[in-house]
């Protein structure tokens, strides 16, 4: 089908464009991408005072299938993504059971072929069942296409195990992302460590269980020559582990989520469990760090580590309800509101952020918005201001922090493969 | 609320308690065994002039003690103002005493039924009886006092205010209109 | 003389959240059911007719007998639900068990948790009046309040005393408690504890910090002796019982070094010989039976308050 979405503020900083165009899909693709285009086109869209960036590729989502299907699924999941704008989801392996194995791969295709209504590319675990004992089987995960491997949810305490993960991971071209957390320091720890954590009465998560264990993954991957992708990083230290690293040329990529720019401990007051998360929301100065990262360079990617969870394993006392919230449907509206309209990013920046450097440090050719690319692509009303309800959630689970607040920025059409695959009401 | 009418000024209101002192005690027989128990708030300025006034009749102290009946109200849920709990200070044995209640305004009655059910609690007096300095009838119980200042016909939407010099920095008695408020509760 | 301040919220969740105004409230009314608890018949009819639920997830022979008696004296109906703990997934929810005795159309719950935030999360899912006994590390208002009641009476202010709490603050909610109201009402607290059982950030909440136990009691008014909890399952390094008792304990030895009349508190039950000597437990400045007293009074109070703004239909919602 040919479409022509017509006159929207183009931001696609992969071919270093930012102004107004016109563009035509076909047959999947990006046709034509110019100052004005005049074709014979099944539809048109009037997009004046819009903003068009490629789909989002959001790197570290957990969709939950296999194994939670009453949380979230593959179907409900990219459905949700669709309506966040985000056309292309690493699915994340700690699912029941976790991806640790050919079998467990091929299932997951088959479940994505079946029922995906984006775009979703598969990483697998480090090590068996996550346990952090035993490797997976690296080169034959990548034959069966996996872009990344993680234990996310867990760090690889063994640094052996993680030295050899490295170097498999580099021989066979597919990027290791970290969850930098060690548990011996963390604990049973629900909150950030700090006067928030003392006021509540809450165990707390030292920020040194994260920045520690970021410092000696980044230091096995110096050694490792491999490059590695630190995980939602949350709090100062971090980022200044990271930065230091990045100056002495080691090859180290970092991705922090909307809720560590938005949101901060004191929040935690009410003791609401949507905002509960692990890594925990910090402190303001840690908020004011990861906004500097961003700006920096620092970090180089926004992912949502989109966790839905049941209403059961939430609305339940704070120290014993699950880690997690829900990003899918926010993530772009939160950076528009925290960062577009604070003039922290231009939009070529976050564009970069959320769309082109996921795909690079993935592999994959998404991102971008050049012609015979693939037609994935998101416009934007970036000035509508909305509440988040509950009721208008997509997602299976509503564990969101963010419900009840005003964000800026809509999501009017999310193009995937050349067709419309959401239109807001 | 608009003042309708001044019924007792400080000379008169002066005269009845004078009157109700000698009738407490030509009624007892003398003050021996006899207790005052001012029922708070302006029952208990009253009360103590009462035993000041008797102290010059029988050149005697009469005991005299402070009832808080907040926790013996029955009307709660109907007033809109949270009334705020005070102390009950009745430090004699009210055992076989003549209790002499003490109270600005005698209405419903359900006052004077809380008072007497804080009493009981507290011990099993002689007799209780019931000194007003103003009745303005509308019984709702079947209460009556022992000893009136002055009886005051009014209508339910009317409200009789008692000032005393101790807490209002005047004495006297007004009726005044209610625009259609709660009814509070004397 | 007009009183300006009104109690309008159904929930008693802790200290934090109150004004001064509120506190003080809270004190002027335990006064007055001090008084009910000195008669021959120590009850009056302000709850009758009204069910208190003492809802106690943590073993509590002390407390919950404190607001049993409370709630009895006030003429209130008393049921008493003690529930295992032993497997947190097992059985009903906090908020399925709230709903069930709101059902049964009970009008207080009495609360006492585990987790911290406990009481708050109770009271944003039922109607009915809640009241926090105790919910994790978080609160334990009624405690701090009948301690403030104590001082109250023993030293006519609170305003400007000096009062050292002494234990383990980072697992206490008794100590945050009392750190809340304390400073709320213009006393100076200060919290004595080995290193690791001072909780970072404690300062933000008002309270000066020292680890040396004489240098607490140098001055202050007062000393609240936590129990150390020993029977807490933590991870964290404990001090041993004798070397705590030699560093923290208070004994007759460290009093002679404070006030003369320094008064002793301390929430119980007392540990013999870990935090206080039994002299001190038993010599004319300790107050500790005087708060199990006040503790009664203090509790009819806050029942009563909290009874009264929901049938008033005064209600603000829990902060």
């Amino acid at each position: 089908m040919k479409i022509l979405l017509r006159q929207a503020r183009v931001v696609d900083p992969a071919n270093n464009l930012d102004d107004i165009r016109d563009i035509l899909i076909d047959r999947g693709k990006i046709e034509k991408v110019a100052s004005f285009i005049s074709a014979p086109v099944e539809q048109t869209i009037d997009c004046k005072g819009k903003i068009i960036i490629p789909g989002i590729v959001d790197m570290h989502v957990h969709l939950r299938e296999p194994g939670r299907e009453d949380k979230e699924t593959i179907a409900s999941g990219t459905k949700a993504a669709l309506k966040g704008g985000v056309t292309t989801i690493l699915a994340m392996p700690n699912t029941n059971p976790a991806i640790d194995s050919v079998e467990q791969v091929r299932l997951l295709k088959s479940i994505i072929k079946e029922t995906a209504q984006a775009n979703v590319v598969i990483s697998a675990a480090i090590t068996k069942g996550r346990l952090g004992k035993e490797l997976t089987e690296i080169p034959k995960l990548k034959k069966e296409g996996i872009v990344a491997i993680t234990d996310d949810g867990s760090s690889v305490d063994s640094s052996l195990l993680l030295s050899k993960a490295l170097r498999k991971a580099k021989e066979h071209k597919i990027v290791v992302i970290c969850h930098c957390e060690d548990r011996l320091l963390s604990g049973n720890g629900v909150v950030n460590l700090g006067a928030v954590s003392t006021r509540l009465g809450l165990r707390g998560i030292s920020k040194e269980s994260e920045y520690k264990r970021v410092q000696r993954d980044i230091q096995l991957a110096e050694k490792a020559r491999c490059p590695v992708h630190i995980a939602h990083v949350s709090c100062k230290e971090s980022v200044e582990i990271i930065a230091r690293a990045k100056r002495k040329g080691i090859k180290v990529t970092a991705e922090t989520a909307p809720h560590y720019f938005a949101l901060s401990e004191e929040e935690l007051l009410t003791y609401d469990t949507n905002l509960k998360m692990n890594p925990p929301l910090r402190s303001k100065a840690d908020v004011a760090a990861i906004k500097q990262g961003l700006i920096k360079g620092t970090i180089d990617v926004i992912a949502s580590d989109h966790a839905p969870h049941t209403i059961s394993e939430k609305d339940i006392e704070f120290d014993r309800a699950e880690f997690g919230i829900i990003g899918l449907e926010t993530e772009l509206s939160v950076a528009i509101t925290e960062l577009i309209s604070q003039r922290l990013l231009t939009w070529s920046d976050l564009v970069r952020k959320i769309s082109l450097m996921p795909a690079r440090i993935l592999g994959i050719d998404k991102g971008t918005l050049g012609e015979g690319k693939s037609a994935d692509l998101v416009v934007i009303d970036p000035n509508k201001e909305w509440v988040v309800q509950k009721e208008g959630l997509v997602s299976k689970s509503k564990n969101s922090p963010f419900i009840g607040r005003q964000l800026k920025g809509v999501v009017e059409y999310a193009v995937f493969g050349g067709k419309i695959a959401y239109k807001s009401q | 609320m608009k003042e309708k009418a001044k019924v007792l000024d400080q000379e008169t209101i002066n005269r009845s308690l004078m009157r109700i002192a000698h009738e407490i005690v030509e009624k007892n027989k003398g003050i021996q065994d006899v207790c005052l128990v001012g029922i708070r708030t302006r029952g208990v300025y009253l009360a103590e002039r009462l035993a000041g006034l008797i102290k010059k009749i029988e050149n005697k102290d009469i005991c005299v003690g402070i009832l808080d009946i907040t926790l013996y109200r029955d009307d709660l849920t109907l007033i809109s103002n949270q009334p705020i709990l005070r102390k009950t200070e009745i430090d004699f044995d009210i055992s076989d005493k003549n209790i002499v209640l003490v109270d600005d305004v005698l209405y419903s009655g359900r006052t004077i039924r809380a008072a007497m059910d804080a009493i009981i609690d507290l011990g099993r007096p002689k007799t209780v009886q019931l000194a007003v300095l103003i009745d303005r009838g509308h019984r709702e119980l079947p209460i009556r006092p022992d000893y009136i200042g002055k009886n005051i016909p009014t209508a339910k939407n009317e409200m009789v205010q008692v000032k005393l010099a101790e807490v209002d920095g005047i004495d006297e008695v007004v009726i005044t209109e209610k625009d259609g408020g709660n009814a509070g509760l004397e | 003389m007009a009183e300006t301040q009104v109690w309008n919220k159904k929930d008693l969740l802790g200290l934090e959240y109150l004004s001064k105004e509120e506190i003080e409230l809270i004190l002027n009314t335990a006064d007055s059911f001090k008084e009910v608890t000195t008669r021959e018949i120590k009850k009056v009819p302000a709850l009758r007719g009204k069910t208190v639920v003492n809802l106690f997830y943590e073993p509590s022979t002390r407390t919950r007998v404190s607001f049993e008696l409370a709630a009895k004296r006030l003429s209130a109906d008393v049921i008493n639900i003690a529930v295992e703990t032993s497997s947190v997934k097992k059985g009903e929810t906090l908020i399925d068990t709230g709903r069930n005795i709101e059902a049964l159309k009970a009008d207080i719950i009495v609360v006492r948790h585990n987790s911290s935030g406990a009481a708050m999360m109770l009271a944003q899912h039922v109607n009915i009046s809640v009241v926090n006994a105790g919910d994790g590390w978080h609160e334990h208002p009624t405690q701090a309040l009948l301690d403030m009641f104590t001082l109250k009476e023993k030293l006519g202010r609170l305003e400007g005393i000096r009062v050292s709490i002494v234990g383990d603050i980072a697992h206490s909610r008794v100590a945050r408690s009392n750190i809340w109201g304390l400073t709320k009402l213009g006393a100076k607290v200060t919290v004595c504890a080995p290193k690791i059982l001072i909780p970072p950030g404690i300062e933000e909440m008002g309270a000066s910090v020292t680890y040396n136990i004489d240098e607490a009691l140098t001055d202050a008014d007062a000393v609240n002796v936590l129990r150390m909890q020993f029977e807490r399952d933590e991870a964290d390094a404990f001090p041993k019982q004798l070397e705590y008792f030699k560093k923290f304990g208070i004994t007759q030895e460290r009093l002679a070094k404070a006030k003369k009349d320094l008064i002793v508190m301390h929430p119980g039950p007392i540990n013999r010989g870990i935090e206080i000597s039994s002299e001190v437990a038993d010599c004319p400045q300790s107050v500790i039976l005087e708060q199990v007293t006040n503790g009664i009074a203090v509790r009819m109070a806050v029942l009563f308050l909290v009874s009264q703004a929901r049938d008033t239909g005064k209600n603000e919602n829990p902060s």
